[in-house]
């Protein structure tokens, strides 16, 4: 990317920041630097800038430096441009006993382009994440907002086949699964089903 | 007051005191590399782990208030478990290269691996590297080596006020870095090479000269600006290394400011070591013999009136007096020490120091500024009022530029004017000064210095006869900006018209000989037509139109008196030999005094001093605050509209010494040049 233009926020963006700040006792402004690094990350299209830090600890009254640091502690803010859809795999230790190696192969495969790397199109951003904490429906893939969870090999390719041809995907189990309850058939506590809860 | 039981003693402390500082208390050493006493405490390099009864785990010591009946062990097999865990942890990114490290020798980490760790190593994988960080002419970095207490970061966010350093990243990645690899915009970020507990900032200039071990120290104080910081002088030979803060609570606690900390490599250079005499226009080199000779033809015939002289910013009492004694019996009382222009009175005491001292700004609720910028004119005095209006709840007035001083001030605009409006309690700052239980007013010698000086001086006076009078407090305070000032009004060396009716005789034709001792700050083109007798260190200024020149020593290269803004009276330790000829300069005018056939009155320093003791009450109790008899001073006139021009453009370049120093240079070009041409204190 070149020359980043002096940023500053949409209406609207402006309106959520106030929200933010609003949140937090007089004098503590600085407080809702998260949420309005965030707010400026997706104004800007999935990263932050040295521009947008500066004027956010403008907005903030704090120095450009505690900006920074909390920007560059948080592995969510992005310091790169990432594509439009950042597909985040999960690489720790649940998942990757469930088969995120398999995932990642499948993500790499299909999209042609390594860890960290965006595909020429500027559509899809590769990265590998910490847990993501949704273990229990290991493997998991972030991608944006949305969790896409259980997969397998070709249920990630089906996804990033949809996003890419701007189809509508289904987010959470891909597999018959209703959010973490057990896959498949009841085995326990058959009797408390029956009686309505989750029947 | 809780009391607490430390290793079997019992203790009472102040409430809210931490168990750290209860152990030391008690005279238990606990090691440390976060915790600083002049710095928040942050609790992350975890190494005063000690053992609490009654609690699970170890206990941070510098974060744990002492409580009334904790029963605390330091010397438990589980504290030594402790420290030994945290020093293997620390060292495991640690590089080992101890042996070319500038730190080593006086390094918190190497000394506490010594007295707590293990003595080995556990850890086989490869240690992390950290790209070294730029951080301007002072301050060298090698990143890889630190260990992350913050020590840094805090202090530049809450002493200096320039909250532009910072860690980046988190867990294994972190960096400690200038917000974008700037320098740090602070007059005293050298502090932070003192502070760093390791070798990750230090000195740059110093870097690779010497070993801690191979130098001699000196305790001696500063003349870089009039607060007199105490400083020690590290030399090697004949060649000044380094210079360090000594502590000083009253003063300057532990910190100087960067002009005062690197200013040593300006010792060395431009230095006038022989004497010279003006011979066919061309300086050149003489003996003593000759040159006292030549000013002794130049002065023949010479009435007293004829003959002047002016002293500058950096001039002891000593050579001062003796300067005074030879004019005395050569008939001339024209002396003059305010080559500034400054209006400053020395009929009064009270008037021409810091009466609240400068440890008195913590106790003061209300400061007005009178055209002076603190953060330039005295880093250290201003790094302690920041810490007043952080900690104290004091609140700052300015009437005159404003400037960034690193802490909230109440801009009243830049004209002189305002002063009546403030005496006639028509003005914002009267019923602040009025209401405030401690309230001060300083004034800077940028207002002195203005054709209305006097006029200003009086009205100060007046306001703070006024309003900042309390009982046991006087709220009056003048902040000077050279070293010699105060001393050079106690020894009364103020003349009527001052520096400018001395230069405008000259020009005139009416002085056949000037004396400057050290004065560099003036327009010597003046003095042309006179012969110029220049007394001093560096070839600046004042050697210009010089006739002859006597080589004089510096600030480390002398026993001398000064008496700094608050008019407390300091004494300089020798710390090397000036260089070549050279010889302290009142020796040199007790010699000249010799030649002229009027010997003066004392053959050594301490009965020089005896001599001033007589002239100068106090002289003789060092480092005391001491208390002056409040009196009139100024004159009423008539205050002139228009803003206060700053006493000092340039920090960097205030005095010869800073002038000939590359560091101080390296500094201006660091920050952008600033001004080329540095005019330092001139009005």
């Amino acid at each position: 990317m070149t020359e980043t233009a002096a940023f500053t926020w949409t209406a609207e963006s402006e309106a959520a920041a106030q929200k933010h700040i609003a949140k937090y006792p007089e004098g503590r402004q600085q407080s809702a630097v998260m949420p309005l690094l965030d707010l400026a990350q997706r104004q800007n299209g999935g990263h932050l800038t040295i521009e947008i830090m500066e004027f956010i600890a403008d907005y903030l009254d704090m120095a450009p430096i505690k900006v920074q640091e909390v920007a560059t502690f948080y592995t969510m803010y992005n310091h790169k441009p990432v594509g439009k859809h950042h597909v985040q795999v999960c690489g720790t230790t649940p998942c990757w006993l469930r088969g995120s190696d398999e995932i990642i192969t499948a993500c790499k495969k299909k999209l042609g382009v390594g860890m960290g790397e965006t595909t020429a199109d500027g559509q899809f951003t590769l990265s590998e994440v910490e847990c993501a904490g949704a273990c229990v429906n290991a493997p998991v893939v972030a991608i944006n907002d949305d969790y896409y969870e259980d997969l397998n090999a070709e249920s990630i390719t089906q996804i990033l086949d949809d996003l890419a041809s701007g189809k509508d995907v289904k987010p959470g189990p891909q597999i018959d699964r209703q959010t973490s309850a057990p896959a498949g058939e009841v085995t326990t506590l058959k009797e408390f089903v029956a009686e309505g809860e989750g029947a | 007051m809780p009391t607490l039981t430390i290793d079997g003693t019992e203790v009472t402390v102040e409430p809210g005191t931490t168990v750290l500082q209860a152990c030391e208390e008690v005279g238990v050493e606990v090691p440390r590399f976060c915790y600083h006493e002049r710095l928040s405490i942050a609790g992350n390099c975890r190494m005063c782990l000690v053992d609490m009864e009654k609690s699970p785990k170890p206990i941070a010591s510098c974060a744990m208030p002492a409580g009334d009946g904790m029963v605390i062990h330091t010397n438990t097999e589980r504290v030594k478990k402790a420290r030994e865990g945290v020093m293997e942890f620390l060292l495991i990114n640690h590089p080992l290269d101890c042996p070319i490290c500038d730190q080593g020798g006086e390094c918190d980490l190497q000394d506490q691996a010594m007295a707590f760790g293990r003595g080995h190593n556990r850890f086989d994988e490869n240690k992390r590297a950290v790209e070294d960080k730029e951080m301007g002419p002072l301050i060298s970095t090698t990143m890889t080596r630190c260990i992350h207490c913050m020590r840094c970061v805090r202090f530049s966010e809450e002493v200096a006020g320039v909250p532009d350093m910072g860690a980046l990243y988190r867990g294994e990645n972190m960096q400690i870095t200038t917000y974008l690899e700037k320098t740090l915009d602070s007059e005293m970020s050298g502090n932070v090479v003192d502070l760093c507990p390791v070798g990750a900032l230090t000195s740059k200039p110093y870097a690779f000269t010497a070993r801690s071990w191979e130098l001699s120290h000196t305790e001696t104080i500063d003349v870089m600006d009039a607060v007199g910081s105490n400083i020690r002088v590290d030399t090697r030979g004949a060649a000044v290394m380094r210079i360090l803060p000594r502590l000083h609570e009253e003063i300057n606690e532990e910190w100087i400011s960067d002009k005062t900390r690197y200013v040593f490599d300006g010792l060395k250079s431009r230095r006038l070591d022989v004497p010279y005499v003006r011979k066919k226009k061309k300086l050149t080199p003489s003996s003593w013999a000759d040159a006292f000779k030549a000013v002794k033809s130049k002065l023949k015939g010479v009435k007293g009136d004829e003959i002047a002289a002016i002293v500058g910013d950096q001039a002891d009492m000593e050579s001062m007096t003796a300067l005074k004694d030879l004019l005395a019996s050569l008939g001339s009382s024209r002396i003059e020490c305010r080559q500034d222009g400054s209006a400053a009175d020395a009929s009064v005491r009270a008037g021409y120091i810091m009466n609240s001292g400068i440890a008195g700004v913590e106790e003061a609720d209300y400061l007005l500024l009178v055209g002076t910028n603190p953060r330039l004119e005295a880093p250290i005095l201003n790094a302690r009022i920041r810490k007043a209006a952080r900690h104290f709840g004091l609140k700052v007035g300015n009437i005159g530029n404003a400037e960034d001083l690193t802490y909230r001030v109440d801009e009243f605009g830049d004209d002189a004017s305002i002063l009546q409006a403030v005496l006639d309690g028509k003005h914002e700052a009267s019923e602040a000064l009025k209401s405030a239980k401690k309230p001060i007013i300083m004034i800077g010698q940028a207002a002195l210095s203005r054709e209305d000086g006097s006029a200003i001086l009086k009205a100060a006076r007046d306001i703070a006869d006024k309003y900042c009078m309390r009982d046991g407090w006087n709220g009056f305070n003048m902040l000077h900006t050279a070293a010699a000032r105060v001393g050079g009004l106690d020894l009364g060396l103020t003349t009527e018209g001052g520096v400018d009716a001395i230069l405008d005789d000259a020009e005139a034709g009416k002085l056949k000989v000037v004396v400057l001792l050290g004065a560099d700050e003036i327009d010597t083109s003046a003095l042309k037509k006179s012969t110029v007798v220049y007394v001093g260190t560096h070839g600046d200024e004042g050697v210009r139109h010089a006739d002859i020149i006597l080589p004089g020593a510096a600030y480390t290269e002398k026993f001398a008196t000064y008496a700094n803004t608050e008019g407390r009276f300091q004494r300089t330790g020798k710390a090397a030999f000036a260089p070549g000829d050279a010889r302290e300069d009142w020796s040199i005018f007790r010699a000249l005094s010799d030649v002229l056939g009027n010997t003066l009155a004392y053959d050594n320093l301490q009965q020089l001093r005896a001599r001033i003791a007589k002239d100068v009450p106090g002289f003789e109790n060092l480092d005391q605050l001491q208390s002056a008899d409040w009196g009139d001073f100024g004159a009423k006139g008539e205050i002139g509209a228009g803003g206060i021009a700053p006493a000092i453009d340039n920090f960097y370049h205030t005095n010869p010494i800073a002038r000939a120093s590359q560091i101080m240079a390296d500094c201006i070009d660091a920050r952008g040049g600033l001004v080329e041409e540095a005019t330092g204190t001139n009005g």
